[in-house]
């Protein structure tokens, strides 16, 4: 009598079934992926850091009665009128393209009640959010989509940016879907075809050349507002080093978590460092200069809780900045029944979607397509950026005051120690119970 | 990051002052290099059979008395000048011979520079600091080549510094950034080339040398590292009686090149020639992207 | 006519002069020693020579002002212009005109790589030959080049028109030359005009535009990405 034969299934780490059904669909779709969001797979991060709080030897103070200091002032190096912010975290530059009207003009309005700032994006400034943003960056990107003098006297800082985590060194394509009118219009494209953006800037390379296109910008705004340089984390030891010389005031530094609305999935994945080694690495550079807390630092990329900002600042960092976090905020990825219908569409399901580039966002805050945008009301939106800003806010302060700190800003490596030995290794901060790391 | 400047003088009637130019033109380009600054210069040959060693040593007021006097026990030597952190020194030796001396005797030093008649002076600190430390403003001779720097990806160091010489008489300053520089140093290397730094410049500074050494004149060693190289780079190159710059096919770095029959003046940025005698006279162009200019005496 | 010295005063110094005159005023700035970014930002309509060699971003984000440079144009010249007109009487550097909006820029000579570099609307007019890569992503608006263009011209070209006194070295990814029409000679007249050309003739110029293959990606077919 013949046996039924046992199924036999043997993991295969290198040929996983995701592997596998990626290389099917490369077979029949001809091209990369372009999809939305930061880098999902595993990498060391702050979760791998922990707190050494008030014990025996060091005092905590009482939460919400002993003040513990949020105020952050940045971007005075060079004389302009430094950004008063009442809290350390500001929102990251995303283009209005990627998100919609409502969408930005909910971020300008959560930030605003927080006191902190919003950044332009991929294609320019609208009124709406320089409206409703009491503090508006405004990006000079390779592409200059919508860039004119007008808007850059109206910001109150200007952030040349040179890359981005998602994706540094990358220029590449998105798709048409999302070129509406109103987005064609402001960056002077045909509706519907294929966005191609360049990876360098059209008019310099470099910083030797950067020092001249910054003096440019301080000329065109009577060396009123604060010079940002963004890029996105790769050799950021020796890239904080080259802003500094050309002149920035404020530098921002956007580790591999990073997120965009649109790029190729091998970028995403494959490109930059972790933002755990960015921030270790653009200190270590400032240091090194004796500029650090003279040129500020940013740093962004995979920023959730307010235990990531409290780490971010205690490694160094003056300032974080949210992308990615914020949308989820307003509703990205939210498991609502009746959005079901809609995740499905995109062949995904709520907690999964990074179908950003498609412009049929579920949740209604990266599309250009009107009746879709009605779900999103930029007043309760708004108002879920300004709770999730005030969470990360009590969460910092309250890591904060249990380290004894009655400033944030008096956060310091000392407080923190690594639960793994790559953590240890990359942020040059000892293993717990040891005085230890790779490399002392 | 950087800014490369250059004077060639056609004739020698204006040898007297190469210098007295030069230095303006070095200090316009402090902003695009405030780390470090060196020069190569051109035009006062040693004797016939001899070579002029620009040998440097790492402390400021180090006793070269007492290192003179240890080499003269070993060879006839004599020397040329000592100004700041350098010895220029003259001998009929080669190379390699006070090369494996120096490592035996005196490991700190280093030689920057061999010829018949160049000299090269690098040293960190702003191109002013540096043109008042090494008396650049009382140089002679007809050819200088200077360079201040940004570092990109090595450290500030005098080893990192440009002009880098590689075989007699041969300098190189380079703006730009090489891309694939570490492989190609490793195969100069298998093929018993030496290095002293880590720098992408001293990459192709050598791999010129290794050009000329397997034949290739100025021109087709310039050609070559056009397909060898990824990066960005504008280049001026000297030679004895001669002087070249060339740019990659991308030209992002600039060049600024003012000829006139006297001279020719190279600049990253014109603001650096304009005070230089006749220059509403002179015929002032942009090398195109892989344009190779040769100027000879 | 106002005289500016540019050799004692910073370029701020400079530049805030220039920016406090009336609208309607003439002025001359001397020895700008080919310094950067001068005329930087301007917004009155105001009539302004630079008497000299010119560095870096000359005219940039300019608007209504008219500007000529005596000499040649650094890197940038006019770049992100809005409107009013730059004139370049010798030769202009990399990236003339790159990313601008509107308005005319004139050089009489050559210019050197990436003319019109992102060109979102501006008009240009090169009387000389242009360098590799013009006109590269430019989005909007026309550029006319009275002698020859080097490599890779008009590549990524999304909605500007290119018209080719010359030969071009070669053509650019999704560049194609087209016929011209009725509508192109009147196009080519008026900037012949504007920038005071009138000896060039319109019927000598080629068309170049997109092919528009890169307009929307297509696996099945053999596009130069």
């Amino acid at each position: 009598m013949t046996q039924k034969k046992p199924i036999v299934k043997e993991q295969n780490h290198n040929y996983p079934p995701e592997m596998i059904a990626w290389i099917q669909h490369a077979a029949e779709l001809g091209r990369y992926d372009i999809r939305g969001m930061g880098a999902k797979r595993k990498i060391p991060d702050f979760n791998d850091l922990t707190f050494l709080t008030a014990s025996m030897s060091r005092y905590p103070l009482e939460g919400y009665r002993e003040k513990c200091v949020t105020q952050t002032v940045i971007g005075g190096r060079h004389g302009a009128k430094p950004i008063e912010l009442d809290i350390p975290i500001t929102i990251a530059g995303m283009s209005f393209g990627s998100l919609n009207a409502q969408a930005k003009d909910a971020l300008g309005r959560g930030a605003s009640q927080m006191g902190t700032s919003t950044t332009t994006g991929d294609g320019g400034m609208t009124p709406e959010e320089r409206k409703s943003s009491k503090i508006l960056v405004y990006q000079c990107l390779p592409s200059r989509y919508g860039f004119n003098p007008d808007d850059a006297r109206k910001a109150d800082a200007i952030e040349i940016v040179i890359g981005q985590g998602a994706k540094p060194g990358g220029g590449g394509i998105l798709l048409g879907q999302k070129i509406s009118p109103r987005v064609a219009g402001m960056r002077t494209l045909p509706e519907g075809i294929d966005q191609r953006s360049a990876c360098r800037h059209p008019d310099w390379t470099g910083p030797d050349d950067l020092v001249i296109k910054i003096e440019e910008l301080r000329e065109l705004t009577l060396g009123k507002v604060p010079i940002y340089v963004k890029i996105g984390a790769t050799r950021a030891y020796h890239d904080v080093k080259l802003c500094c010389h050309a002149g920035a005031d404020v530098i921002v530094v956007d580790g591999m978590q990073g997120g965009t609305a649109a790029t190729q999935d091998c970028y995403i994945e494959h490109t930059g460092i972790p933002t755990l080694a960015a921030v270790r690495m653009a200190v270590e550079a400032l240091q090194d200069l004796g500029l650090y807390r003279k040129v500020h630092l940013i740093i962004s990329g995979g920023i959730r809780t307010g235990a990531d900002v409290a780490k971010a600042l205690a490694m160094g960092a003056d300032v974080v900045s949210i992308g990615q976090a914020m949308l989820i905020a307003m509703g990205c990825n939210m498991d609502l029944p009746e959005w079901e219908e809609d995740y499905h569409k995109l062949g995904t399901a709520a907690g999964y979607c990074h179908h950003c580039q498609t412009g049929l966002c579920p949740a209604g805050i990266t599309t250009q397509d009107p009746e879709i945008s009605k779900k999103l009301d930029p007043d309760k939106a708004g108002r879920k950026v300004r709770n999730y800003l005030k969470t990360l806010t009590l969460e910092l302060q309250t890591l904060a005051r249990a380290c004894g700190k009655s400033n944030v800003h008096h956060l310091e490596k000392e407080d923190l120690a690594a639960l793994t030995m790559e953590a240890a290794a990359i942020a040059k901060i000892p293993l717990v119970g040891t005085d230890w790391y790779p490399g002392k | 990051m950087c800014g490369i400047v250059s004077l060639f003088f056609k004739e020698d009637s204006l040898n007297k002052k190469l210098g007295e130019h030069f230095v303006p033109m070095l200090i316009a380009m402090t902003e695009r290099g405030p780390d470090s600054s060196g020069i190569a210069v051109y035009g006062n040959p040693c004797e016939k059979g001899e070579y002029k060693f620009s040998i440097f040593h790492p402390d400021e007021n180090y006793d070269w008395d007492q290192f003179e006097n240890k080499i003269s026990d070993e060879w006839k030597v004599s020397r040329v000048k000592q100004l700041g952190r350098y010895l220029i020194l003259s001998a009929a030796l080669q190379k390699k011979e006070l090369d494996m001396w120096l490592k035996e005797n005196f490991p700190s030093m280093v030689i920057m520079g061999v010829g018949n008649e160049m000299e090269i002076y690098k040293d960190t600190g702003s191109p002013a600091r540096v043109a008042e430390k090494y008396d650049l403003s009382q140089t002679k001779g007809y050819l200088m080549i200077g360079h201040t720097r940004m570092a990109t990806e090595s450290a500030v160091n005098v080893e990192g510094s440009h002009p880098y010489s590689s075989g007699l008489d041969l300098c190189l300053v380079h703006n730009g950034s090489y891309a694939n520089h570490n492989s190609i140093r490793q195969m100069l290397e298998d093929d018993g080339m030496e290095f002293d730094s880590w720098n992408d410049t001293e990459v192709a500074a050598k791999y010129l040398e290794w050009r000329l050494i397997k034949g290739d004149d100025l021109n087709d060693a310039l050609k070559n590292m056009t397909n060898d190289f990824s990066g960005f780079f504008t280049l001026a190159i000297g030679l004895k009686n001669q002087f070249a710059v060339m740019r990659d096919p991308f030209a992002c770095k600039p060049m600024v090149i003012a000829e006139t029959k006297k001279y020719v003046a190279v600049a990253s940025e014109f603001r650096a020639l304009a005070h230089l005698p006749e220059i509403s006279e002179a015929d002032i162009f942009e090398p195109q992207p892989e344009e190779i200019h040769i100027w000879s005496k | 006519m106002v005289q500016i010295d540019c050799s004692p005063l910073t370029t701020s110094e400079i530049n805030k002069k220039l920016r406090e005159l009336p609208e309607g005023s003439e002025v001359e700035l001397l020895n700008p020693a080919g310094r950067h970014n001068l005329a930087v930002g301007l917004e009155k309509k105001i009539d302004l020579t630079i008497n000299g060699h010119g560095g870096y971003y000359y005219g940039g984000m300019n608007k209504n002002a008219e500007i000529t440079i005596n000499g040649n144009a650094g890197p940038g010249v006019a770049e992100n212009m809005m409107s009013g007109r730059v004139r370049v009487k010798g030769h202009a550097s990399t990236s003339a005109g790159a990313s601008g909006h509107g308005g005319l820029l004139v050089i009489e000579k050559d210019t050197s790589l990436r003319c019109g570099i992102s060109l979102k609307g501006s008009d240009i007019v090169v009387r000389g030959c242009v360098g590799n890569m013009c006109a590269f992503m430019a989005q909007a608006g026309n550029i006319l080049i009275g002698g020859d263009a080097g490599q890779a011209l008009g590549d990524s070209l999304y909605e500007a028109v290119i018209y080719l006194g010359g030969k071009y070295k070669s053509l650019g990814a999704d560049a194609k030359e087209d016929s011209m029409t009725d509508e192109d000679i009147t196009i080519i007249k008026d900037m012949l005009s504007r920038a005071g050309f009138n000896d060039l003739k319109p019927e000598n110029f080629k068309k170049i535009i997109s092919a528009k293959t890169l307009y929307h990606f297509d696996s099945e077919k053999k596009q130069d990405y």
